[in-house]
C-alpha cells in the first residue's frame, strides 16, 4: 500500500515537472511569434504590440494538456496495451477483415455511381460544384498519387519532383492542341509518351544516386521545368499561362450550346454539368487505367524487380537484372501517368500556368503516398479522397466564423489543421493508413506481409 | 572421384588496390569443371574481394578472370578475345566471357554465375516464393516480351509463369521451404534463409555457384545437410562450385580443391589433403612466421 502511493507521488511530481518543461518551451517558442505583434498605425509606422493574454493562454492550455497526458491518458493506453484479447476484440477484427476486403469494389462502385447520386440528389446546380471540386478534383490525385506509387512505393526511389512531369503533359496537351489543332485523344497518349520521354532523360543522369541525394536531384529537376516554363515566354507565355485550351469533346461533339453540341444532339437542355460529368467520367478511366495497369505490373518480372530492388538493389544485381533499366521503367511508367494526369489537367481547365506545378503539388502527391502506405493502391485513394477532399470541405468552414468572429478566414487555416492530422496519424500509423504488402503471387494462400519486414528503399 | 574436369574458370593475375592498400596481389588459380573448389585463408585475405572481381561487383585493377561454356577447346581462343577487347566470344562448340570486363547483372545473365552472400541478402518483405520468381527474372521477362505484351495479357506469359513457379516448387522441395512458401523471406529461421539464399541462386540457372560462407552461424546438423545439399545439386546439375569457407569440416569434406590465401596472396593449392599438412597453411592460420610452425605446434599440442 505504502509503495503505491508513493509511486503516485512521484509520478504526478514527473507530469507536473514535465507539464511545467512543455509550458517553458511553448512560451519560449511562441514569444517571438505570438507574443509580439507589429502593426503599422496610422502614420505608417510600424509599432510593436504584444498579446500577453493570448501568449499565456497557449502556453496554459500546452502546460494542462501536457499534465493530463501523463496523468490520464497515458496510463490509460497503457492499460488498454496490456488488456489481453477479448472476444469483442476478435468479433471487431474480423469485422474489420469483412470491410477490408469489400471495402474496394465498393468504393469503386460509388466512384461510376457518383455522379449520378449527385445530380438526382442536389440537382445539376449542385453537381458543379460536388462532381468538379470534389470528384474531379480528388480523382486527379489519386491517379497522381498512383503514378507516384510506382516511383515511391514500388521501385522504392524517392522522387520529390514528379510535379514536372505532370508540368510536361499539361504543356504537351496545351501547346500541341492550340499550335496544332490535334484532338485530346490524340494528344493524350502524346502527353504520357513525352513525359515517360522527360522521366528518361532525368533517369539517365539521376539513377546512379541514392536516397537523399536522388531526393535532392528530382526535386532540382523538378524546380527546372516550373523556371523554364516561366523564362521561355515566346513558347509557354511565361507567368501569364496559356489560355484557351481547347477542351475535349464527346467522341467529336463538342460540349457547347450551339445546334451540334452535345445537348443538341441529345435532346437534353443545354448545362455546363454534362461536360464536368464527362470529365468526371473520363479522369475516372484514366485513374482506373492506371490501377488495372499497376496492378498488371506488379505481377509481371518488371514489377516485381521493382519491389526486389527497394528491398535490396545488390541481391537484384546478383540475380541478373539490370538495375538501371528496372528504375528507368519506373520512373517512365511513372512519369507517363503523370503525363496523362497533366493533359487531363490542361483540357479540364482550359487555362494552365507554371503557377500550377510549384513543389507544393509534388510535396501534395508524395504525402498521398506516404499517407496511404506506400505500394497500397486503396490506401493511396484513401488518403487522396482525406486529403483532396479534406482540404475543399475546409474551404466552408464558415461555423468557425461564428466562433472567431466574421475577420477569420478558415480557409487560412487548412495547412495547419492538415499538418495537425498528418502528425496524427504518422504518430499513430508511421507506415500510412494501408502498411501492410499483399504478395503478388502464391503457391497456397495470400498472407498479407507485416509492414515491419517491407523495406522502404530510397536508394 | 567427382570433378577432375576441364578448367571452367580461369583466374590470372589478379589484383586488386584500395587505394594504397593491395587486397588482391598477383594472384592465379583455376577451378575445375564440377569441382567444389574452396577458397579459404585467415581474416582480411581478400577471399570475399576476389568473389566481388568474379562476380563483376569490382572492377580488377589487374588481371584477367575468364570462364567457359561447353567444349574446353575453346580455350584457345582466350587470346584472341582479350586482344580483340571484347566481353565476350561465342563459337559453335562453346564461349568464353571475360568477367572482368562485364558489368554485375551481365555476369549473371549471360556467363551464368550466381552468388550469395556473406550476410544474407533475401528480399525480407517477399514471400519466398517471391524471391524465387525475382532470381528468373530474365526468362520471364523475355516471356512477358520485356513487359509491353505482358501487359496485354498474352497467354504465353502465363504458361511461362507457371513454369517458373514449378521450378521454385522443386527447388522449394530441394531445400525443405515448400511448406513455408507464402511466408515472407524475413520471418524464415537463420538455416532456413541461407538454404533459401541457395535456392534463389540456383533458380537463375548457372553453371558456376559462388558461395560465400554458406555455413557461418549453422549448426553441425544444419552445416551438414548443407555438405548433402551441396554435393547433391552438384551431381545432378552438373554445376561448379566456388566456395569461401571457415568451417573446416565443411571445407574438408565437401571440397575436391582447396587454394589458400593470406594478406592477398596465395600460399597453397591443392587437395584438402596436401593443405591440410602443409606448414605455410597452418602457419598463416596459427599467425606465426614459416619457421616457428614446429615450435608454436609443439606448444599448442598438434
Amino acid at each position: 500500500m505504502d509503495t503505491t502511493a508513493q509511486r503516485q507521488d512521484v509520478d504526478v511530481v514527473h507530469a507536473v515537472k514535465e507539464a511545467c518543461l512543455a509550458a517553458a518551451i511553448t512560451f519560449g517558442v511562441l514569444l517571438p511569434l505570438i507574443g509580439f505583434e507589429t502593426v503599422s498605425n496610422i502614420d505608417n509606422k510600424l509599432v510593436l504590440h504584444t498579446r500577453w493574454g493570448l501568449l499565456f493562454s497557449i502556453v496554459a492550455i500546452v502546460g494542462v494538456g501536457r499534465l493530463l497526458m501523463a496523468l490520464v491518458i497515458a496510463p490509460r493506453l497503457a492499460q488498454r496495451r496490456v488488456r489481453p484479447v477479448t472476444p469483442a476484440a476478435t468479433a471487431a477484427a474480423t469485422w474489420l477483415s469483412v470491410i477490408g476486403r469489400w471495402f474496394g469494389p465498393f468504393a469503386v462502385g460509388f466512384a461510376i455511381v457518383y455522379p449520378i447520386l449527385v445530380v438526382s440528389l442536389g440537382g445539376f446546380s449542385s453537381a458543379l460544384k460536388w462532381v468538379d471540386n470534389f470528384g474531379i478534383q480528388i480523382l486527379i490525385y489519386v491517379m497522381l498519387g498512383w503514378g507516384l506509387n510506382i516511383v515511391v512505393g514500388l521501385a522504392g526511389l524517392l522522387d520529390l519532383g514528379y510535379v514536372a512531369f505532370y508540368a510536361v503533359g499539361a504543356y504537351s496537351y496545351a501547346l500541341l492542341a492550340k499550335n496544332f489543332g490535334f484532338s485530346f485523344w490524340i494528344l493524350l497518349p502524346l502527353a504520357g509518351i513525352l513525359s515517360s520521354f522527360w522521366g528518361i532523360l532525368l533517369g539517365f543522369p539521376v539513377l546512379r544516386l541514392r536516397g537523399d541525394y536522388l531526393a535532392i536531384v528530382t526535386l532540382a529537376f523538378g524546380e527546372i521545368i516550373r523556371i523554364v516554363l516561366i523564362n521561355f515566354v515566346d513558347l509557354t507565355n511565361g507567368y501569364a499561362g496559356i489560355g484557351g485550351i481547347p477542351r475535349p469533346s464527346f467522341f467529336g461533339i463538342p460540349f457547347t450550346a450551339g445546334d451540334d453540341g452535345f445537348a443538341a444532339v441529345f435532346g437534353l437542355e443545354f448545362t455546363p454539368v454534362y461536360r464536368t460529368i464527362f470529365l468526371y467520367y473520363l479522369i475516372l478511366a484514366l485513374a482506373f487505367l492506371t490501377a488495372f495497369v499497376t496492378v498488371r505490373l506488379r505481377r509481371l518480372p518488371v514489377g516485381r524487380a521493382w519491389e526486389a530492388l527497394r528491398e535490396d538493389e545488390i541481391a537484384c544485381r546478383s540475380l541478373g537484372i539490370n538495375t538501371t533499366n528496372t528504375k528507368l521503367t519506373a520512373f517512365a511508367i511513372g512519369a507517363m501517368f503523370g503525363g496523362f494526369a497533366g493533359s487531363f489537367f490542361a483540357a479540364r481547365q482550359g487555362f494552365i500556368s507554371p503557377e500550377s506545378f510549384t513543389f507544393l503539388e509534388s510535396a501534395t502527391v508524395l504525402s498521398i503516398v506516404v499517407l496511404g502506405g506506400m505500394g497500397s493502391q486503396i490506401g493511396v485513394a484513401i488518403a487522396a479522397a482525406l486529403f483532396i477532399g479534406g482540404t475543399e470541405i475546409m474551404r466552408d468552414l464558415d461555423f468557425l466564423k461564428q466562433i472567431f468572429g466574421p475577420s477569420f478566414d478558415p480557409t487560412q487555416y487548412r495547412m495547419l489543421l492538415f499538418g495537425f492530422g498528418m502528425v496524427i496519424i504518422m504518430v499513430f500509423r508511421p507506415r500510412g493508413l494501408i502498411s501492410t504488402r499483399s504478395p503478388s503471387i502464391f503457391l497456397k494462400e495470400r498472407k498479407t506481409i507485416s509492414s515491419d519486414l517491407v523495406k522502404e528503399g530510397h536508394g | 572421384m567427382a570433378g577432375r574436369g576441364e578448367p571452367l574458370l580461369k583466374v590470372e593475375h589478379l589484383t586488386m588496390r584500395f587505394g594504397g592498400l593491395v587486397a588482391v596481389d598477383n594472384l592465379s588459380w583455376q577451378a575445375r569443371e564440377r569441382d567444389i573448389t574452396a577458397l579459404i585463408g585467415p581474416n582480411g585475405a581478400g577471399k570475399t574481394t576476389v568473389f566481388n572481381c568474379i562476380t563483376g561487383f569490382y572492377k580488377p585493377t589487374e588481371g584477367r578472370i575468364a570462364l567457359r561454356h561447353g567444349d574446353p577447346a575453346i580455350w584457345d581462343e582466350l587470346e584472341s578475345l582479350t586482344d580483340r577487347g571484347k566481353r565476350h566470344l561465342t563459337a559453335a562448340t562453346g564461349s568464353l566471357f571475360q568477367l572482368e570486363r562485364m558489368p554485375d547483372y551481365l555476369v549473371t545473365q549471360q556467363a551464368r554465375v550466381a552468388r550469395t552472400f556473406q550476410n544474407i541478402r533475401l528480399f525480407a518483405g517477399m514471400t519466398v516464393l517471391e524471391n524465387l520468381m525475382v532470381a528468373q527474372h530474365n526468362s520471364l521477362m523475355l516471356a512477358s516480351g520485356y513487359t509491353l505484351l505482358g501487359v496485354l495479357g498474352i497467354p504465353s506469359y502465363g504458361i511461362a509463369e507457371r513454369a517458373a513457379i514449378d521450378v521454385a516448387r522443386e527447388w522449394l522441395n530441394r531445400v525443405g521451404l515448400i511448406d513455408r512458401a507464402d511466408d515472407p523471406a524475413g520471418d524464415l529461421p537463420y538455416g532456413a534463409q541461407r538454404r533459401l539464399e541457395i535456392a534463389r541462386a540456383m533458380c537463375t540457372d548457372p553453371v558456376l555457384l559462388c558461395l560465400d560462407e554458406p555455413a557461418a552461424g549453422l549448426n553441425p546438423r544444419e552445416s551438414a545437410e548443407l555438405n548433402e545439399l551441396l554435393l547433391s545439386i552438384r551431381d545432378q546439375f552438373n554445376l561448379s562450385i566456388l566456395l569461401i569457407e571457415h568451417d573446416m569440416s565443411v571445407v574438408m569434406e565437401i571440397s575436391d580443391h582447396v587454394i589458400v590465401l593470406d594478406y592477398g596472396v596465395k600460399i597453397s593449392d591443392g587437395t584438402p589433403e596436401e593443405i591440410r599438412n602443409d606448414p605455410k597453411v597452418i602457419a598463416a592460420y596459427l599467425g606465426v612466421a614459416d619457421e616457428e610452425v614446429e615450435k608454436v605446434e609443439a606448444e599448442v599440442g598438434l
